[in-house]
């Protein structure tokens, strides 16, 4: 059964159809990427995933009892709001300094407990934010454009840590992403979405679709190739957190 | 110890400061500065309400906040900037209750009491209703605390724990009409934004938790208070604006401490 899915989304914000007649459903252990250009409904989809957005139609089921990880894709914390990244891991459920210390640890960000989270930059604010979204060890991690602003072996370490968290606390992971090539070799099943869902499957199969070249063009199919031309000889990259 | 009207507002000033505190930090941290006006000043149609049907002005003052805090919570996703529609609630809702209240035979007279507050005149009564409900007000934030600071850090991360942020927003909204009920006797309507915001914002340089910003929010507020009252006492000025003075002073001296140490 699936951990979560949504049927026949339709979502109007602002007065603006952003998604028509979507379906999605994530599976335990699974990696979905939903992919797709700017605007075309990414967050919104996540966002309607955790129950943040009036839908017009459609409905989305949980599992009963579901335990929920989201990263959003911004998330800026009003300087007036004193806040250390300890305090935060503490919303809105307590945890005890020994888990939040594992949690930064898995997030690779241990170093950063007593900062202030407006202190931030951009990079580490993430990694916090995935710390926090480990905690109460996920069924499903919603990742929103997770690696903006990581520097580029940051990013790629951050690839292979979800596929260690995957391994290790058998979640199911939704990301969003722009770093097609990465995203490709990543995930089991991507979703390419731009306001309806163009195309999805197996990512070799969504690459070579009709649908998936008309919005990114064959020259992602270039960088895919480049990508795994890079996997089959660089797996020494040094792991940066 | 009751008998003595400075005892009692004292003590009406601690307790204002005490529901106060912890709320304004909310109001700074949310940027509702301008909706905390708005409620407060259609306290005064409360007033003029109260005194119109013979209610307690508590009665009628509370009714009125918690119309307006909801009619604002209702128009705000709608066209005009928030901004905007608040700046023209708030004043519209000021002179409606200004002109409402001339229409009540002798209530003219005391008007400046419910404008800047009367705290000299508080009675065991007032005192009883202020007390009563600043415990609510407490009561309240710290029941929800931890839903109240997810939410506003985020809506979003609230929903994905299961929190509405909208119910939230509605557990402040009552706080708040609760607050500006309470406070009309000891600061009035038109400073009861002034005592939400001025202690929490000289709380922030020295704060690194919420809950920190909150507590020295209090003792600000309380001091401020205490402060207050004896400056009045010594200079026969107005309480109320007194109290107001004090906390600006404070705020002076942490904004210069804030400053010397960013
Ligand atoms: N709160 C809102 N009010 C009005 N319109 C909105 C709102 N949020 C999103 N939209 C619109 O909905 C559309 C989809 O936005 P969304 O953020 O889901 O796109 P996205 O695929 O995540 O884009 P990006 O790649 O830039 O992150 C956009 O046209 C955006 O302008
Ligand atoms: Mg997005």
């Amino acid at each position: 059964m699936s951990l979560l899915s949504a049927r026949d989304l339709q979502v109007t914000l602002g007065g603006h159809g952003v998604l028509q007649g979507v379906d999605f459903h994530i599976d335990p252990g699974e990696i979905v990427t939903i992919v797709g250009p700017n605007g075309s409904g990414k967050s919104t989809l996540l966002r309607s995933l955790i129950g943040a957005v009036r839908l017009d139609r459609g409905s989305v089921t949980r599992a009963p009892g579901l335990r929920l990880g989201y990263v959003p894709q911004a998330l800026r914390i009003d300087p007036t709001l004193p806040m250390t990244v300890r305090r935060f891991l503490s919303l809105p459920a307590r945890v005890e300094t020994a888990t939040a210390r594992t949690a930064l640890r898995e997030a690779g960000a241990e170093a950063l407990e007593g900062r202030q989270m407006a202190g931030l930059s951009g990079g580490q604010f993430q990694r916090v934010l995935l710390a926090r979204a480990l905690l109460n060890e996920p069924q499903v991690l919603l990742l929103d454009e997770p690696t903006q602003g990581l520097d580029q072996p940051g990013s790629a370490a951050f690839y292979r840590r979800i596929e260690e968290i995957r391994a290790h606390l058998g979640c199911a992971v939704v990301m969003v992403s722009h770093e097609l090539h990465v995203v490709m070799s990543a995930s089991d099943r991507v979703v390419c979405l731009n306001g309806h869902v163009c195309c999805e499957g197996h990512p070799e199969t969504v690459a070579q679709a009709a649908e998936y070249r008309a919005l990114f063009g064959t020259g992602t199919h270039g960088a895919l190739a480049l990508y795994r031309h890079e996997h089959t000889h660089s797996h020494d990259h040094a792991d940066a957190s | 110890m009751l008998d003595d009207f400075l005892i009692r507002a004292a003590l009406a000033g601690l307790g204002l400061a005490l529901a106060a505190a912890p709320l304004g930090c909310f109001v700074a941290w949310r940027r509702m500065a301008f909706f905390g006006d708005a409620t407060a000043h259609a306290a005064i149609l409360g007033v003029a309400l109260s005194l119109a049907l013979s209610l307690p002005i508590f009665a009628g003052t509370l009714v009125m906040a918690l119309i307006m805090a909801l009619a604002v919570g209702a128009l705000g996703g709608r066209g005009l900037a928030v901004d905007t529609l608040l700046g023209v609630l708030s004043h519209s809702a000021l002179a409606a209750g200004l002109v409402a209240i001339t229409f009540v035979p002798g209530a003219r007279l005391d008007l400046s009491a419910y404008l800047f507050g009367d705290i000299l005149a508080v009675t065991r009564t007032d005192l009883a209703v202020i007390w009563g409900g600043a415990a609510l007000v407490v009561a309240l934030i710290l029941w929800r605390w931890q839903r109240l600071l997810t939410a506003t850090l985020s809506p979003d991360l609230a929903h994905a724990s299961g929190i509405d942020p909208r119910r939230e927003q509605h557990v402040l909204t009552l706080a708040l009409a609760v607050t500006v009920a309470v406070a009309i006797k000891v600061v009035g309507a038109l400073l009861i934004g002034a005592m939400l915001l001025i202690p929490a914002a000289a709380a922030r340089p020295f704060a690194r938790t919420p809950e920190a910003m909150a507590l020295i929010a209090a003792a600000v507020g309380g001091t401020a208070a205490l402060a207050g009252l004896e400056a009045a006492w010594l200079f026969d000025t107005p309480a109320g604006p007194s109290m107001v003075c004090a906390a600006a002073v404070i705020f002076l001296a942490s904004a210069a401490f804030g400053r010397g140490r960013g």
